[in-house]
């Protein structure tokens, strides 16, 4: 089981100019099994959701909630949220020199489920989750992320989604960046998590081509730090075909009324 | 954190002798180096106040304990200071080393014999036993022809210890040697490991400093073609903590190379490293190669890392040279990106600066150092206990 609700939450970030509100109440709820997508121009905030869930210091709550399974999410620490069982494929995964992938992965494996991994059966784990994302299994070898291509980071990342197998999994733009054949061998990976049990996710997307591989359950259109409108499937259909516009000349309009 | 880095490059200066200014003249004459008060070039960045006296040369009959062990054909002898001069040393290149050979009255000599390789390291256990103590030391080590060893120099304890050792590595030798400065919090060291790098020799030399005031000269020249010197540093400051490299490549000799990485992590108010890379090419120089890099690791605010390389070139037939010096601050996205995996913010914090030191770590070459030392960094890390609030 498990559940992530989120309730009208607020975020700013610290500027020069004193804060300024980026998530002006989002109120979303994740139920046992299903995928939501979120879609939205750029800049409208969808990268914060996700830095906010996941507690990057960047960022500030201002108000709301976030419960993962009942548990507030707010009051824990980074790691802590990871071992509570959230996880968060970045948009642009960070380079951490001198630290080895395979020594990453044993670490953080060990930390989220409080126990090293048997040696024997964990270097074949590795192996297999990156032959089946066809990375490299030289690349365990190299610091993480390190000199990686765009599409090889973003494939790291299914890696650890599949390895480290949390409850809610938050992409934010996996498929980015990627030519077909990644696409699918990255959505691919993303829907075996999903048949690992009912996992919770929240696609982030540009894009409505990779809501071909990965099927949602309900998609959300986000504008200017707010759900701006909600549907089913279909509503990718509707997206493709229109775009953000109407969402957006909404928002400018309002604007303008102020 | 306030960062200096003024790379000079002068080039193509036509002179036979050598005016580089960043050549003291070598002599024996304690007048030939004056008293400093801080505001001269080389002293610029030391806290002179803070050198316990060291720089006044009075003398003083005390001693660092030593304790060895050496392997077959290895000898550890006392040598009059006439002798160290007559074996080749280098001569003294600022008041420290002039002082420490004046009063040091006669030298060290660790002597490795021509043909002989020695497989385990050699460990000179040098110990002080109070901040108290004023001990002036003088050392020479010399690697036959063709010889192979490793030498570890290891200091602990406490005293103010200004000492010039020189290292005399034969034709075709290869020496691998390792200055630790592990001392307490309030020993005071002014060293100089001054190296001859014979024709076709291999040396590599690695300065590790971790506790106490250490200011550090380490000087390399070349007596003939294919010499080969690769400088090696690793440091950790801690609040009110000064730890200063001063590295000299002096290419005296054609088809050279010389290759200088030091790495270092600062934390805590006050901690204060200097790194100066200073590289002459000189005239005869032709074909050699150099590169010199310092990368600093800041992580806390309060830190003071100032790193200047210095590159002087008389000829303009060399087949590379180049330095880079960075400081960074200790990346927060790096330690999200770790936490966001499940890690504890300590042990992401651990793996960080492991990645930073893990190569230079691994380039020191001497077996069984590697563990101890990052374990020497991690307790290190340990002692940050105000980082958390800032990171
Ligand atoms: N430090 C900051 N100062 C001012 N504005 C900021 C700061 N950080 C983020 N923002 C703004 O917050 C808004 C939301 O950014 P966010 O990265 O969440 O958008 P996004 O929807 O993920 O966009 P994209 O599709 O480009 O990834 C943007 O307008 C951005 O400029
Ligand atoms: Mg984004």
């Amino acid at each position: 089981m498990s559940t992530l609700e989120i309730r009208d939450l607020h975020v700013s970030v610290d500027t020069e100019d004193g804060p300024k509100e980026i998530l002006k109440g989002v109120t979303l709820t994740i139920n046992e099994g299903e995928t939501h997508a979120i879609m939205g121009p750029n800049g409208s905030g969808k990268s914060t959701l996700a830095y906010s869930i996941a507690g990057h210091p960047k960022y500030q709550v201002t108000g709301g909630s976030v419960l993962l399974d009942g548990e507030d999410v707010l009051e824990m620490s980074v790691d802590e949220r990871a071992r509570a069982g959230l996880f968060l494929a970045m948009q642009y995964p960070v380079e951490v020199p001198g630290v080895s992938v395979s020594n990453f992965l044993r670490t953080a494996k060990t930390a989220v489920s409080g126990e090293a991994p048997k040696l024997r059966t964990w270097v074949k784990d590795v192996n297999a989750a990156m032959d089946r994302v066809q990375m490299d299994t030289a690349m365990a070898q190299r610091s993480v992320n390190e000199g990686f291509s765009g599409g090889e980071k973003k494939r790291h990342e299914i890696v650890q989604l599949e390895l480290l197998d949390p409850k809610v999994a938050v992409l934010d733009e996996t498929d980015s960046g990627l030519d077909i054949d990644a696409l699918r061998i990255v959505s691919e990976g993303v829907n075996r998590f999903k048949e690992n049990g009912d996992k919770g996710v929240l696609l982030i997307t540009h894009y409505t081509r990779i809501l071909r591989y990965i099927k949602p359950d309900h998609v959300h259109v986000f504008v200017d730090g707010r759900i701006a409108d909600e549907g089913g499937p279909e509503l990718a259909d509707k997206l493709e075909a229109e775009g953000y516009a109407s969402y957006v000349s909404g928002v400018a309009a309002a604007g303008t009324g102020v | 954190m306030t960062v200096t880095e003024a790379p000079n490059v002068a080039s193509a200066v036509e002179t036979t002798k050598v005016a580089s200014h960043l050549h003291a003249n070598p002599s024996y004459d304690v007048a030939d180096f004056p008293k400093p008060n801080g505001r001269e070039e080389v002293w610029r960045f030391t806290p002179v106040k803070r050198l316990g006296g060291l720089l006044d040369g009075e003398p003083s009959d005390k001693h660092l304990d030593i304790e060895t062990t050496l392997p077959e054909g290895v000898t550890l002898t006392s040598i009059s200071t006439e002798e160290a001069r007559d074996l080749g040393e280098l001569a003294p290149t600022d008041r420290p080393s002039v002082l420490a050979v004046a009063n040091a009255g006669g030298a060290v000599l660790l002597d490795v014999p021509a043909d002989t390789e020695v497989d385990e390291p050699i460990i000179v256990r040098l110990r002080g036993s109070s901040a108290d103590d004023l001990v002036w030391g003088h050392v020479v080590v010399r690697i036959g022809r063709h010889a192979k060893a490793s030498v570890v120099v290891d200091h602990k304890g406490s005293a103010r210890y200004a000492a010039n050792t020189s290292m005399l590595v034969g034709d075709g030798a290869q020496l691998t040697v390792v200055s630790l400065q592990d001392w307490d919090d309030d020993a005071v060291h002014l060293g100089r490991d001054a190296i001859r790098v014979g024709r076709d020799a291999t040396v590599r030399h690695s300065a590790i400093s971790f506790g106490g005031l250490v200011r550090l000269n380490v000087e390399v020249q070349y007596d003939g073609p294919g010499g080969s010197a690769d400088l090696y540093g690793l440091y950790f400051a801690d609040a009110g903590q000064h730890l200063e490299h001063r590295l000299f490549a002096d290419h005296t000799a054609p088809r050279t190379r010389s290759n200088v990485v030091y790495k270092g992590a600062l934390q805590g108010e006050g901690a204060h490293t200097v790194w100066i890379g200073n590289v002459l090419i000189r005239k005869v120089a032709e074909g050699i190669e150099t590169y010199e890099q310092n990368r600093n690791l800041v992580l806390t605010d309060g830190c003071r890392a100032d790193s200047v390389p210095n590159l002087e070139i008389e000829t303009g037939e060399i087949e590379g040279a180049g330095h880079a010096s960075t400081t960074g601050r200790f990346d927060d996205e790096q330690l999200f990106y770790l936490q966001s995996r499940g890690i504890e913010e300590d042990e992401a914090r651990r793996l960080v600066v492991h990645g930073f030191f893990n190569d230079i770590i691994r380039k020191i070459g001497i077996e069984g150092l590697e563990e101890q030392l990052m374990a020497t960094v991690e307790a290190e890390l340990a002692k940050n206990v105000t980082g958390k609030e800032i990171l």
